[in-house]
Order: C-alpha cells, then sequence, then structure tokens
C-alpha cells in the first residue's frame, strides 16, 4: 500500500489531481457550515453583479443570487450525484456481470446479449429516452445516467468473473458443498471487488459529466435547486452579457472532471506493473550511445567488433549484457557465436547495427567497424542506408518479425526500394527472382500471400530472401533456425551454406547450438555472462575445447547412434548479468574451479585460439 | 469479402429488432395516456378514447408493438402531435444537419487523434508527448457545451471571426462557404472530447506495436524512420484504432445533441430534447430508433474496414 501511494504520487500530475480534488471535496463537504448567502436569495436589485463584488466574492447570478454560494452548493450536488451514478452503475453492472460470468451457459448468452443491445445505442439516446419516460428531474437523471452505463461494467466484470469462475479453488468451494450464493460471495465477489472500484474510480468523471450535461440540457436539475450543469445551462442565455455566471460553474466541472481524470489515470498506473518496469518504453531508431573511449582502429577484417559494450539500464539496475566483446569477421567467411540464453549473443548481434531496443538499451563503450568505418555513434541516417545494405539480418521467429498485415511480395520490394530508385515492376520481379532464389516454390503467386498464410519453414525462406534483397555483404542470422523443427533447420541451414559459397557472403551466426555451428561454421566464439570466453577455427574447438564451459556445452549435444552416452546438462543457472561476480563468470558452476579463478579480471589469451580461463582444458 | 459484409448485415437485424423493443418498452412505461396529453386535460372521457381507438393504442402491447414495427418497416413512423407532421420527414430534415456536424467533427477526431497519438509515442517522453498528453487531458475532461460556449464568446462576440450560431445566415448565405463558416465552431467544439479519447488509445496502441520485433525487421532493412513510424507502425496499430473510432462515433453522435443547444444547430438532437420536453412520444420513439439503426450501420462499415485492413479477420 505504501508503495502505491508512493508510486501514485511520483506521477505529478495525479498528485496534482488528489490534492485539487481533495480540496473541492472538502469545501462541498464544508459548505453547509460555512459563511455563505443561502444559495437561492433572491435579490433582483443586483443582477449580474461582476466578481470581486462586494459581499460577494465570485458575483451574482440573473436573480441576483450569489454565485460563489451557489456554486459550492452546485458542486456539492454534482458530485453526490456523480459518485451515486458511478456507485449504483458499478453494483448494478458487477451484479449483472458475476451473475453472467459465473453461470454461464444460457443465462450468460441471454443476458449478455440484451447488454449488447443497449450498447447498440449512442448512450445519450437511452438517457433521453429514459429522462422522457420518467420526466425531468435531477434524481432521473441520475437513474439514467446510472443505467446507461451498466452495461460498460456488466462487460468488464463478466470477463473477470470469467476468468475466476475456472479457477480451482471455486471448484474446491463446489466439492465442499457450498452452494451458489455462497461461493459467489465469499469466493467470487472478493476477487471482483478491486476491478469495480477501480473501473467506478475511473468513469465517475464521465458520470459528473453526463448528470452535468443532462441538467444542462434542462432535463435535470429543476429550479431552484442547481447543480453545475443547470447553473451553466441557466447562465447560457446572459452569455454575452455576463460571461462569469458561465465561466464559473463551467471551471467548476473542468476543474472537478480534470482532477478526477488525472488521479483515476495515475491510480492506473500505478497498479500497472509493466509501466513500473519500463517495459511499456518505445524503443528508438537507434541504440543510444553513450561512450567515453573509442578504442584506436585496427585495420585487418570486413567487420571488426572491439571491446563493445552494451548495457541494459532499467531504474537504478545496469544489467551488463556485452562485457567488452572483440570479434572479426573476414569477407565470405561464417562466424558461429554460441551461447546460451542470456549470455549477451543476440545483443552483441544486434549494436552492431544499431538495434538493440532503447530504451532500456545503451552502447557504452567499444567500436563495430565496417571496412574501418566506425559505426557506433554514427550520424542515423548513415546507420540506416546501411541497414539491409552491406549489412543485414535474419531473425528468429518470422511468424513476429514479418509484418502480419503487409503481403511479402510487398515487404520485399519495400527492402529494395528502400536503397535503390527502381521502378515498382522492376522490384517486383526482383522479388519474385529472390524467393526463386530461397526455393519457394511458385514464387510468383507467393508474392502476394500473407506471412499467416505460410508455413514456418516457408516464413524463414521469406525472411532470408528480404536479408539477400541488396546482396549485402554480411548477413548476421540470429538463431534463424530455433523456431524451426528440425527437418526444415537442416534445410535452411543447407540454403544459408549454399548462398555463402556462391555470394560470398559473411555469415555472423548466432546460435546456443553446437550441432548447428558444427555444419556451417569456419570459426566460432563462445559467449559466457556477456563474454567471449573462447573462440578458434570450428573443428579444433570442437575436438579439444579449452574452456570447461564450451567442454560442457558441446556435451549437451546429442549425436546420432550414439545412445550410451549421458546427455551432461550444465547444473545450475548462467548468471545475473546485473551482479557478475569477481573473476571467472563460469566459476560458480565449474566443477574445476579454484580460489583464483574467483579473483582479479582473467585475461582472453592465445593468438589462433583463444580461451580466458586460468586451467584450461588444454593449452591454447 | 462479400461473404462477410453479408453475414454482417445479417448479423445486424436481431439488433435492429432489439432496439425496437427496448425503446418500445421504455416508450410504452411512460405514465399517462398519451390521447390526454394531446387533448389536455379538460377533453372529455368519450373523445380521449376515440383517439386512443384511432391512434391504436386499445390493443394489446404486443399487438401495437408490431403495428408501430410494420408501420416503421413501411417508412410510416407515425405524425409528430406538436409539429402536426409526419415523423419520418421531421427526422430526415434534421438529421442531414446532424450529420453535416457529427460527420465532420467524426473526421476531424479521427485524424487529429490518430496523428497526435502516433506523434506522442513516438517521441515518448519527450516534449512533444508531454505537450500532447496535456492538452489530451484538458481535452478529455472539458465539458464539450462549456467549450463551446467559451468559444462563442472568444471567437465570435470578441474577435468575430464565426457566427454566434444557426447552421446558414439568414440573409443571403446558404451555400458552402457560409456552411462552412457556421460550422466550424461546433465541429470543433464537438470534435475535442473524442480527439483527446483517439489519441489516447492511439499513444497506447502505437507504443505496444512499436516494441514488436517487426518494427525492428523493417529498421533492420534501412527503412526511413518516418516510414517505420507511419506506415509499418501505424498500419499495424489501425487494428486496435478502428474499432475505437467506432465507439467513438457514438460518443461524437451523443455530444452532438449538446453542440446542436449551444449553437442552436438545427439538428436532430436539439429536435429530441425539444420533444422530450414537449412529451412529443411518437418523435422521440421514431428519433431514437432512427438515430440507432444508422450507429449499427456506422457500426458494420467499420467492422467491413478492420476485416478490409486486417487480412487475418477470417470471414
Amino acid at each position: 500500500m505504501s508503495l502505491f501511494l508512493r508510486l501514485l504520487f511520483r506521477n505529478r500530475l495525479a498528485g496534482f489531481g488528489a490534492v485539487v480534488l481533495g480540496v473541492i471535496v472538502v469545501l462541498a463537504l464544508l459548505t453547509p457550515i460555512l459563511p455563505l448567502h443561502p444559495p437561492n436569495e433572491t435579490n433582483t436589485a443586483n443582477r449580474f453583479l461582476p466578481p470581486m463584488s462586494e459581499g460577494h466574492l465570485l458575483g451574482t447570478d440573473h436573480l441576483g443570487r450569489d454565485l460563489l454560494s451557489r456554486l459550492l452548493w452546485g458542486t456539492r450536488l454534482s458530485l453526490a450525484v456523480g459518485f451515486a451514478a458511478a456507485l449504483i452503475a458499478g453494483l448494478a453492472g458487477a451484479a449483472i456481470g458475476v451473475i453472467a460470468g459465473y453461470f454461464g451457459g444460457r443465462t450468460d448468452n441471454v443476458t449478455m446479449r440484451g447488454i449488447d443491445m443497449l450498447m447498440a445505442f449512442p448512450y445519450i439516446l437511452l438517457a433521453l429516452a429514459i429522462v422522457a419516460v420518467l420526466g425531468p428531474g435531477l434524481l432521473n437523471a441520475l437513474i439514467a445516467v446510472a443505467v446507461v452505463n451498466i452495461p460498460f461494467f456488466a462487460r468488464n466484470i463478466r470477463g473477470i468473473t470469467v476468468g475466476i469462475a475456472h479457477r480451482e479453488f471455486i471448484d474446491a468451494a463446489r466439492l465442499a458443498g457450498m452452494g451458489h450464493t455462497r461461493i459467489l460471495l465469499s469466493e467470487v465477489v472478493p476477487n471482483v471487488v478491486p476491478v469495480v472500484v477501480i473501473a467506478m474510480s475511473t468513469t465517475i468523471g464521465w458520470m459528473i459529466l453526463e448528470t452535468a450535461g443532462l441538467s444542462f440540457l434542462g432535463l435535470g436539475s429543476q429550479p431552484p435547486q442547481a447543480d453545475l450543469g443547470s447553473m451553466l445551462g441557466e447562465a447560457r442565455s446572459a452569455l454575452i452579457t455576463a460571461p462569469h455566471t458561465s465561466i464559473v460553474p463551467g471551471v467548476m466541472i473542468l476543474l472537478i472532471v480534470m482532477s478526477v481524470n488525472l488521479l483515476g489515470d495515475g491510480i492506473r498506473d500505478a497498479l500497472d506493473p509493466r509501466l513500473r518496469s519500463g517495459a511499456l518504453a518505445r524503443p528508438m531508431a537507434a541504440t543510444r550511445v553513450d561512450r567515453r573511449e573509442v578504442p584506436a582502429p585496427r585495420d585487418e577484417g570486413l567487420l571488426r567488433i572491439d571491446a563493445l559494450e552494451t548495457q541494459f539500464q532499467v531504474g537504478k539496475r545496469t544489467y551488463k549484457a556485452v562485457n567488452k566483446v572483440s570479434l572479426d569477421l573476414k569477407p565470405g567467411e561464417c562466424l558461429g557465436l554460441i551461447g546460451e540464453s542470456g549470455s549477451g549473443k543476440s545483443v552483441t548481434a544486434l549494436s552492431v547495427m544499431g538495434l538493440v531496443a532503447s530504451p532500456p538499451g545503451v552502447i557504452t563503450g567499444g567500436a563495430v567497424r565496417l571496412e574501418g568505418q566506425d559505426l557506433i555513434g554514427a550520424p542515423y541516417e548513415l546507420l540506416r542506408s546501411l541497414r539491409g545494405k552491406r549489412v543485414a539480418y535474419i531473425f528468429q521467429d518470422p511468424l513476429s518479425t514479418l509484418h502480419p498485415l503487409y503481403r511479402i511480395g510487398d515487404q520485399l520490394i519495400e527492402a529494395i526500394r528502400v536503397h535503390e530508385p527502381v521502378s515498382h515492376a522492376e522490384a517486383q520481379k526482383r522479388a519474385v527472382k529472390l524467393l526463386e532464389d530461397v526455393r519457394i516454390p511458385n514464387a510468383a503467386g507467393r508474392v502476394g500471400a500473407f506471412p499467416h498464410e505460410l508455413s514456418g519453414g516457408m516464413r524463414q525462406r521469406v525472411g532470408i530472401a528480404m536479408a539477400l534483397a541488396n546482396d549485402p555483404d554480411i548477413i548476421i542470422a540470429d538463431e534463424p533456425t530455433t523456431a524451426l523443427d528440425v527437418t526444415v533447420q537442416a534445410q535452411i541451414l543447407a540454403l544459408l551454406d549454399e548462398l555463402r559459397q556462391r555470394r560470398g557472403l559473411a555469415i555472423l551466426f548466432i546460435t546456443h547450438d553446437f550441432g548447428v555451428v558444427g555444419q556451417l561454421c569456419d570459426r566460432v566464439a563462445v559467449m559466457y555472462g556477456g563474454r567471449i570466453v573462447e573462440t578458434g577455427p570450428t573443428q579444433e574447438v570442437l575436438e579439444a575445447p579449452a574452456h570447461p564451459y564450451t567442454r560442457r556445452l558441446i556435451a549437451c549435444v546429442p549425436e546420432l547412434g550414439e545412445g550410451r552416452r549421458i546427455l551432461a546438462a550444465i547444473p545450475g543457472l548462467p548468471p545475473a548479468v546485473d551482479q557478475l561476480p569477481e573473476g571467472c563468470a563460469f566459476a560458480p558452476r565449474c566443477d574445476k574451479a579454484q580460489d583464483a579463478c574467483r579473483r582479479g579480471e582473467i585475461e582472453l589469451k592465445g593468438k589462433n585460439r583463444q580461451v580466458r580461463c586460468l586451467y584450461p582444458e588444454v593449452a591454447p | 469479402m462479400g461473404g462477410y459484409i453479408l453475414k454482417r448485415l445479417l448479423s445486424a437485424i436481431p439488433v435492429l429488432l432489439g432496439i425496437t423493443v427496448i425503446v418500445f418498452l421504455i416508450m410504452a412505461m411512460i405514465p399517462g395516456d398519451p390521447a390526454t396529453a394531446i387533448l389536455g386535460s379538460y377533453a372529455t372521457p368519450e373523445n380521449v378514447a376515440r383517439l386512443n381507438r384511432f391512434l391504436g393504442l386499445d390493443e394489446p402491447l404486443w399487438r401495437q408493438y408490431f403495428i408501430w414495427l410494420g408501420n416503421m418497416l413501411q417508412g410510416d413512423f407515425g405524425r409528430s402531435f406538436a409539429l402536426n407532421r409526419p415523423v419520418l420527414d421531421e427526422i430526415l430534415d434534421r438529421f442531414s444537419a446532424t450529420l453535416i456536424l457529427a460527420g465532420t467533427a467524426f473526421v476531424l477526431c479521427a485524424v487529429l487523434g490518430i496523428i497526435a497519438g502516433t506523434v506522442s509515442a513516438a517521441r515518448q517522453y519527450g516534449f512533444a508527448d508531454k505537450a500532447i498528453t496535456f492538452v489530451v487531458i484538458l481535452g478529455i475532461s472539458v465539458p464539450s457545451f462549456f467549450l463551446g460556449m467559451m468559444m462563442i464568446l472568444l471567437f465570435a462576440v470578441q474577435l468575430r471571426w464565426f457566427p454566434v450560431s444557426g447552421m446558414y445566415s439568414i440573409w443571403g448565405g446558404g451555400d458552402l462557404p457560409d456552411l462552412i463558416r457556421h460550422l466550424t465552431m461546433p465541429a470543433i467544439a464537438l470534435s475535442v472530447v473524442a480527439t483527446g479519447v483517439v489519441a489516447r488509445l492511439s499513444r497506447g496502441a502505437m507504443l505496444e506495436v512499436l516494441r514488436q520485433d517487426f518494427i525492428r525487421t523493417a529498421r533492420a532493412k534501412g527503412v526511413h524512420e518516418r516510414r517505420v513510424i507511419w506506415g509499418h507502425a501505424l498500419r499495424a496499430a489501425m487494428v486496435s484504432i478502428i474499432p475505437v473510432l467506432g465507439i467513438q462515433a457514438g460518443f461524437v453522435l451523443s455530444g452532438a445533441v449538446y453542440i446542436e443547444m449551444v449553437f442552436q444547430w438545427p439538428g436532430v438532437g436539439r429536435m429530441l430534447v425539444d420533444a422530450i420536453l414537449k412529451r412529443d412520444i411518437l418523435l422521440v420513439q421514431g428519433g431514437v430508433v432512427f438515430i440507432a439503426a444508422c450507429y449499427v450501420g456506422f457500426n458494420i462499415v467499420v467492422d467491413v474496414a478492420q476485416a478490409w485492413l486486417d487480412p487475418r479477420i477470417k470471414t
């Protein structure tokens, strides 16, 4: 609760709303004991006195009545009516929703059909119809507003009740022989109450507005009694000659409704865990860069990643996802980057073209050089012109990575035309050719398909075709086969290998599967806890892993026909990268760890083969 | 697509019937006797009975309903006793004015709301986002009738940019520029609340979409950021924005009642309020059914637009 209040008041607007609403409510409560003129005391000699007149702080209205007094009494009435309407609508709607949701079946069907019918009316029609029946009057307006809002509550609460009605504790209560009434009152209702309260707090402003509206039309409170709406309605005829009589009640309605809305928003946000964790932040066009020093350029390589550091900054915590990673990729080479989930391999790959979601991602150090040109901190337009043109990506799950509402042909055509000013027809022709290149049967017919109309393997072929669209030098494949089943996986790998040979592509291949690395990659780099722990030619690393982690990772790959070996899972979990231990990050899970492993910085040693270990399995 | 439209049209029939039943039942609950209301309290019992027979009010309730429904289906909504003309004629005359006002306001709220929400999401926590969020909060909290009155004070009385009220000038006018001059203020006043709501929901929908993987794919292809936002992201967000537009259409239609009062716009909302105050039941009944039916029709259009935008909706 105190956390909730803290969150609520951290939101300055919500705090402002709470204070304003508090002041208004206190004033409304105190109205009867404040030294005010009676609200209905007319004095035609003092008609339309301006504000700040003697004895009348806000002036007087068309009958010479004191506006301040009428304002406070009217506020009292409006608040009470709005609150009552919300309460009635909330209770009645919740009762209907709970019953429909709990009993289900025909009860549910018939009730919800009725509710749907009510929702087919624009709300004011229904309210007007009800007032037409009951006759104008504040109480009738209140009833109309409440009735009109019942469907909203009934629908929401029904949805929640349906969710609860199928939970185990309800079944348990039923088996224990409890009757429906008791189950409803003791099990269902307590779970629904918080939702009703929140829904009420967010709609109460709306109810005040609606009743004020009916009063404004002359269908609500009748003279001499006046709520804010009818004050405004009466003042309308003198709008031009005495505008203050309109402005005073109007501003009060605005203040009340705004403070209720601000407070309601604040309550909703404070209760939303996604907002609290910052998960609702949208990623910017390129990853934020905040780096102190730039490593000196080295010459060799097509793509050089130097001491790259990428972090996620969430609240006060810093997750060092990529910690001084250096890699290089030569033309036509396939480099495997391997590690468990959370080892930082995908973040390394995404950092290259500034695609790490930011916020919360920040690149805090290092350099990524494409033929000597540093991409970290490069102007957005430069980065964009290289994305897809020279460095292209293939992502893991092709269902979520292709735009669901664009035809695949159009997605390919877009990829081409972003970088090359060719005609639509020409691009279309090339798109078909690309689909043929990735072995999609009936390519010309498939360009008009939507992603959901293709199988997973076909979708990934489209993903690959899109990466090839501009004949890039480098493809970064981020677990492209993980979401596919094994036979399709093999086909996709064969396709990638063939394309590499034919087009001279350099591939950075991210995976967690040593089996895949063995099929495709010339060299391999093993990542753990955000750092490279071993690199070397694939064959050598596979045959004689130097780092204990690599050895354990290779032991995880099942091999066909060798049923006798024990599949060794690595005990323990990968480290949380916001509190990395000193020394080797793998030490807590390593069976060879010594005291020295838990102290100081351990270097990545070696030339052709490198390993970050004090006690390697083989000498590097 | 044709099949989907047909299906959607057929599913509207029970809703429309339900609407007539609800309206009929509400109206049947009115205390007192319409014949007495028409003839006044000094009418002789014989005259009241004759009028009741003439109006069909001596029939049982269910028969009254079917007679009323049958007449409506033939275009006969009855006769307004206060105006002494056919209800349908009056509704059609007034409805065109409401349609112009509410239609303009609806287009305004959809276009401005979506643009504001998208800008706000794209600049999340930036100055534009904060400014838009503030204006939106203000917009959804201000009663439209009060806003309309303040606009009259400022833009019509003080600055004299626009006429105070009405739909056409009394002398001269009657052409399109005249209509536009009269329409500007009420349409804006009417659209403000809905614009705020649409902007809010568009911002939320955009933020949701911008975190999706396919946005990253678009960026990885090298698509310009402007196209990522206004093309890829907005297109996907429209799937959740369009249903909101359907709901907002109902609110705009509702708000039109207030705005028509404030600006003396000769629309169907003012007609209804007058009819209620005069207890002109047939006019209220016919007006409510007619507007509700139009609203149901509009929601079908919204659903069809939705299905057209999202190929994943199976027909």
